[in-house]
């Protein structure tokens, strides 16, 4: 029982881990149904970013939020410039974007590798965040608090800007229905783009916390990559809401299954729930209602 | 290299030219075998041991080719049946070659001393040779029966099944004490009995993997020309409109998933012998999508593109990969951007300029017009999603 | 159409069957004639009459690591110490008066790649020897291969043990140099709990055998025994069950990038190096600055070699190496013991005055050389070599410090037949012999 809290612990952890990583896959998928495989990349340029600003900047907590702050916007003139160039011109073939990206994938790797070469890299982290936090006489790790609470902030943060704000209306008006939208004199093409590049730059964020875990190579995004594909697929198409349940489920049960059992069953079980999930849910968890036929 | 003729079969009079048209598989076929059967004498050993291996991964072409180019499923996950046909074949082989009551060597260095019962079972040569191809099948039918019945498909599918491998790969490793783990099983004496260091047995299983090609690609080619080509690609296309007709578009898919499933198990059991090992590092994620290269740069429609595109792709692996390892993970990531954002159909799409030339030049026949006209709307057929005018051209034929 | 298409498959498949039986293609020799073959003469049929070319003023030897993929990393480093072990010899008059050219190959960090780039050395570029490879995975995949064509293979890492090739020298530590002295070292300072982590392949789960097997002969407890897949970066779950566990020392066999993230998750716990140390059997000089000193420093590690060694020969290689690949490069046990192996098969080819594979194995025995570890001698009834074991201590300089070592070098013993405890060990692994 002693071990009760710190596992939930570890499983909320886990699932704000998953739910930065897929945060934006999920919102890019919802509106124009394109898989980015590059996206583990995207997240991996925001860690080199969060890299360069600790080599950069002395003080390491202004390092750090320097690089949340240019891992986005690194990371969201990437994404836009993938849509722009590539993807645009796909939208009538979505599931072939799948495999255009992820040739991406593999020459911004391959980037990675010449610039910062294949040896993986560390951005020394604010003291404050390496250290531990102690809560009821546990100790727990201050990086993974932030992350969490960093994964809470751009949830809150992107569901305001798509609640409230006016572009956020264009953004749900036209993954809803696009041909509506277009009619109604919203531009679709610049909102593809702005989607984009919000969603790219989320990862970016998720990129530069993430660093905080772990060393950074160019492999970094592949360890993150299929799992947020599956938050996605679990959660539906585009809906915050099932996104945010499905990462936090699935951080939960993995920590639950890795207890008794061990890390590679823990992996392999996640996948299988998905699975069998979809049995029951084949559109996810939250799916909009439509007419469309299934 | 070797079954990929049938472009090639240039015909100059007329009368050859209806002559070619008629007989055009045969002649391709007889092509093929001839220069099958060539091969070895003009390769050396080491050569042909690498075509032998790029004809592995020729064979799960053929299979992506059906289930993705024609049934519009786009797998990422052929490894796991790559995989499993190859794991199948590698356990018969481990057993027959350290005899009954042995363990092999990595599970006495796990403490283990007996054989697990899943290895037990492919001792029997004749179980072994079904399992490669039944396993694989077997797996993906249920599977296919799980997500297709439920009407999963597209990105879902793809993410599933690509999903579906990294779980594989993650459970071979963390199963080491009998799957080998990373290490996976290696160190082979014999292939049924026939020693593997000998030239003329090599040669064998050259031909093996050539001729286990060419029958795939015979079998693709009759299921294009039968009824059921038309129903998966009319699935592809309109799956609702086939519903209404009152076919299950599921048990269409199934087939031809499993179909492909079985083609990578065989493949994935051939590539033990040729290469000599089998491991989760040949049947990840990565390796699972590059398994669809050559399908992207053949043309995914077409008959003999995958075949030709593997074939192409891993030979310039070889060639590039040694001298340029940067450069060649470039060509590797501009070959899927650039051939799927502008050329979609790979060499598939150059299809039509043949018949074009000829009619140009005056040597054409009312045959290759005909041809023209049938590879420019497997062209249009091919653009995923909606395309309308394939979907009824499919629907008319089915409802004919 | 389609019924007469299948007679003319039919047709054709015998046809073809005709062919190739007539044309005296066909099956050749069975496992059967072969073993009996072997079982007749001295030498393995299966050997290949080598195509090295001994005429030239040139030798040329074959290189195979990963310069891709995720074991690039490590792998590039040994590549650069077998160049420079490479220029040193030829700036000295090379082996036998011929100069040394390198075939260097990529192994891809992928086993099969490995074996495929090793049959390219022997068969194509005809190689007098082979140097390299890192994982165990890439040394089982490559050996069928030196053995079946009876060429050379040297392999510079400490591995797992429970083998002895007669076409392979292993230039890194048995068991008994590294994993036997670790346990040593904390059994002498008191520690009687011990935690296992590892990644998820061969090395780590036979290391974690042994562990056991010495735990229980010597009046220690295994509280905890946690494998991660490779590149698994979450620890959460197993630093937890570290700390529930009462463990007092941990015994870590992770690889590469899952450091990183298990000793950020340890420090971030409460966990510290004086209360519950963490003894690595893979954390080398070049590892600490990516897993971050601050992560590591006080924990312990075991080699054979360590940059801050003493000796003229350290110095030496120390200085020639920064000379030549930049003065932030750090040297590490791999990297020495890949130099190292470089001199000691030249060293056996002098001895037997030939490059012949078979004169220079049956030359191999007693060979020596001053490595920068010390002095190091080959065993030629095992190919595995005399190495002193070194405990350390990861300092503030990103360096390791030598806090113990063994009296003088250990004579290898990959199968563990000389400790009474590994009974259990020897006998299972030895059964198949």
């Amino acid at each position: 029982m002693d071990m009760l809290f710190p596992q939930i612990v570890a499983g909320l952890s886990n699932g704000s881990i998953l739910l930065l990583a897929a945060l934006g896959l999920s919102l890019t998928f919802g509106q124009m149904g394109v898989i980015n495989n590059a996206h583990g990349e995207f997240m991996m340029a925001g860690a080199y970013t969060a890299y360069v600003m600790s080599t950069l900047i002395g003080n390491k907590t202004v390092a750090l939020i320097v690089a949340l702050v240019v891992g986005f916007a690194v990371s969201g003139l990437l994404g836009l410039l993938l849509d722009v160039a590539l993807l645009e011109r796909m939208r009538m073939r979505p599931l072939d974007t799948l495999l255009v990206t992820f040739g991406v994938s593999l020459v911004l790797q391959q980037l990675a590798r010449d610039i910062f070469g294949a040896t993986p890299v560390y951005a020394s982290a604010p003291e404050a965040l390496t250290n531990p936090v102690t809560v009821f006489g546990y100790s727990f790790s201050a990086g993974r608090l932030f992350i969490f609470i960093l994964s809470i902030v751009c949830v809150a943060a992107l569901y305001a800007v798509l609640k409230l704000t006016p572009l956020g209306r264009q953004i749900r008006a036209t993954s809803e229905n696009r041909d509506l939208a277009e009619v109604s004199g919203i531009s679709t093409r610049t909102v593809d783009h702005v989607t984009f590049f919000l969603g790219s730059g989320i990862a970016g964020i998720a990129g530069v916390a993430l660093s905080l875990l772990n060393s950074i190579s160019f492999n970094f995004g592949t360890t993150f990559i299929v799992q947020a594909f599956l938050v996605v697929v679990a959660g539906g198409v585009g809906q915050l809401k099932g996104a945010v349940i499905a990462s936090f489920v699935l951080g939960l049960c993995q920590s639950a299954i890795e207890l008794p059992t061990s890390a590679s069953i823990g992996q392999v079980a996640v996948f299988l729930i998905v699975v069998v999930f979809l049995q029951f849910r084949p559109q996810g968890l939250v799916s909009i209602r439509s007419r469309n036929l299934a | 290299m070797a079954s990929k003729k049938t472009v090639s079969g240039g015909a100059s009079a007329s009368a050859a030219g209806e002559f070619y048209a008629k007989y055009k598989p045969w002649i391709g076929t007889a092509i093929a075998v001839v220069l099958i059967l060539l091969a070895p004498s003009v390769m050396s050993v080491y050569n042909l041991g690498l075509l032998s291996k790029y004809l592995c991964y020729a064979m799960v072409a053929v299979g992506i080719g059906l289930a993705w180019g024609q049934g519009g499923m786009l797998t990422l996950g052929q490894g796991l049946f790559f995989g499993l046909g190859a794991y199948v074949m590698a356990i018969h082989m481990k057993l027959s070659d350290i005899g009954p009551g042995q363990v092999p060597d990595f599970m006495a260095q796990y403490g283990i001393t007996e054989v697990p019962g899943f290895w037990e079972l492919f001792r029997n040569p004749v179980i072994a040779v079904i399992g490669v191809a039944a396993v694989p099948g077997a797996i993906a039918a249920l599977l296919g029966l799980a997500v297709f019945g439920r009407g999963v498909r597209g990105a879902y599918f793809a993410i599933l099944s690509q999903a579906l491998v990294a779980a594989f790969s993650v459970l071979l490793i963390g199963q080491s004490k009998t799957t080998g783990g990373t290490n996976g099983l290696n160190d082979f004496k014999g292939f049924f009995g026939y020693d593997l260091t000998d030239d003329a047995n090599k040669q064998m299983i050259f031909y093996i993997c050539a001729f286990l090609t060419l029958a795939m690609v015979l079998v693709v080619w009759w299921i294009r020309r039968s009824f059921m080509g038309d129903l998966i690609i009319g699935v592809r296309d309109q799956e609702n409109r086939m519903k209404f007709l009152g076919y299950n578009p599921a048990s269409i898919k199934v087939f031809a998933f499993s179909l492909a499933a079985m083609f990578a198990g065989i493949g994935g059991a051939m590539f033990v012998p040729v290469v000599g090992i089998i491991s989760p590092s040949d049947i990840g994620v990565t390796p699972s999508i590059l398994m669809l290269a050559g399908v992207v740069i053949g043309g995914r429609t077409t008959l003999l593109g995958p075949v030709v595109g593997t074939l192409l792709v891993r030979f310039a692996e070889t060639q590039l990969s040694e001298a340029y390892p940067s450069a060649w993970t470039y060509i590797e990531g501009l070959i899927f951007i650039l051939v799927i954002a502008f050329v979609p159909m790979g060499l598939g799409q150059f299809k039509g300029l043949w018949p074009w030339i000829k009619d140009r030049l005056g040597i054409g026949s009312a045959g290759s017009v005909a041809a023209a006209a049938a590879s420019a709307s497997v062209a249009s057929a091919g653009d995923g999603g909606g395309d309308v005018k394939a979907a009824a051209s499919a629907s008319a034929a089915v409802t004919a | 159409m389609a019924t007469l298409s299948k007679a003319r498959v039919i047709a054709l498949l015998c046809a073809a069957a005709a062919v190739l039986s007539t044309s005296g293609c066909g099956w050749g020799r069975t496992v059967a004639e072969k073993d009996a073959l072997d079982a007749n003469s001295t030498t393995a049929t299966s050997a290949k009459s080598s195509c090295v070319d001994t005429s030239g003023d040139t030798i040329k030897i074959g290189f195979v690591n990963s310069l891709s993929g995720t074991m690039a990393i490590s792998e590039q480093t040994v590549s650069d110490s077998l160049h420079m072990a490479v220029d040193e010899i030829n700036a000295n008059g090379g082996v036998l008066g011929k100069q040394l050219k390198v075939v260097q190959q990529d192994g891809k960090s992928e086993p099969a790649v490995f074996a495929e780039k090793a049959k390219t050395l022997i068969e194509k570029e005809c190689v007098a020897a082979v140097f390299g490879g890192w994982t165990s995975s890439s040394r089982k995949a490559m050996l069928p291969v030196f053995e079946a064509d009876n060429a050379l293979l040297f392999y510079p890492l400490q591995y797992e043990g429970m083998e002895s090739s007669p076409n392979i020298f292993y230039s890194g530590a048995a068991p008994n140099q590294q994993i036997v002295p670790a346990l040593d070292y904390l059994k002498e300072k008191g520690y009687k709990k011990l935690f296992l982590v590892g990644s998820d392949y061969v090395f780590p789960q036979t290391a974690n055998r042994v562990v056991k097997a010495y735990a229980a002969g010597n009046g220690m407890e295994v509280v905890g025994e946690e494998y991660t897949p490779m590149g698994s970066t979450d620890f959460t779950t197993i630093v937890n069950k570290l700390k529930f566990s009462g463990a007092d020392a941990v015994v870590n066999t992770l690889n590469g990038d899952s450091n990183v993230a298990f000793f950020k998750e340890y420090k971030a716990s409460g966990l510290k190096a004086d209360t519950v140390p963490v003894i690595s059997m893979s954390i080398a000089e070049e590892e600490v600055s990516a897993i971050g000193v601050d992560n590591v420093k006080g924990q312990l590690t075991a080699w054979n070699y360590y940059q801050t060694l003493d000796s003229a020969e350290n110095k030496k290689f120390v200085k020639d190496f920064k000379a030549k690949y930049g003065e932030n490069r750090p040297t590490s046990d791999p990297m020495e013991s890949a130099y190292t192996s470089v001199y000691l098969w030249k060293g056996m080819v002098e001895k037997a005055k030939s490059f012949d594979v078979d004169k220079v194995k049956a030359a191999a025995d007693g060979v020596t050389f001053d490595a920068p570890e010390g002095k190091v001698t080959v065993d030629g009834e095992n190919h595995h070599i005399y190495k002193t074991s070194y405990i350390g201590e990861i300092g503030d300089d990103k360096l390791i410090h030598t806090v113990w070592q063994s009296d003088g070098p250990i004579k290898p013993d990959p199968y563990l037949k000389t400790y009474d405890w590994a009974k259990s060990l020897s006998a299972s692994s030895e059964s198949n012999e």
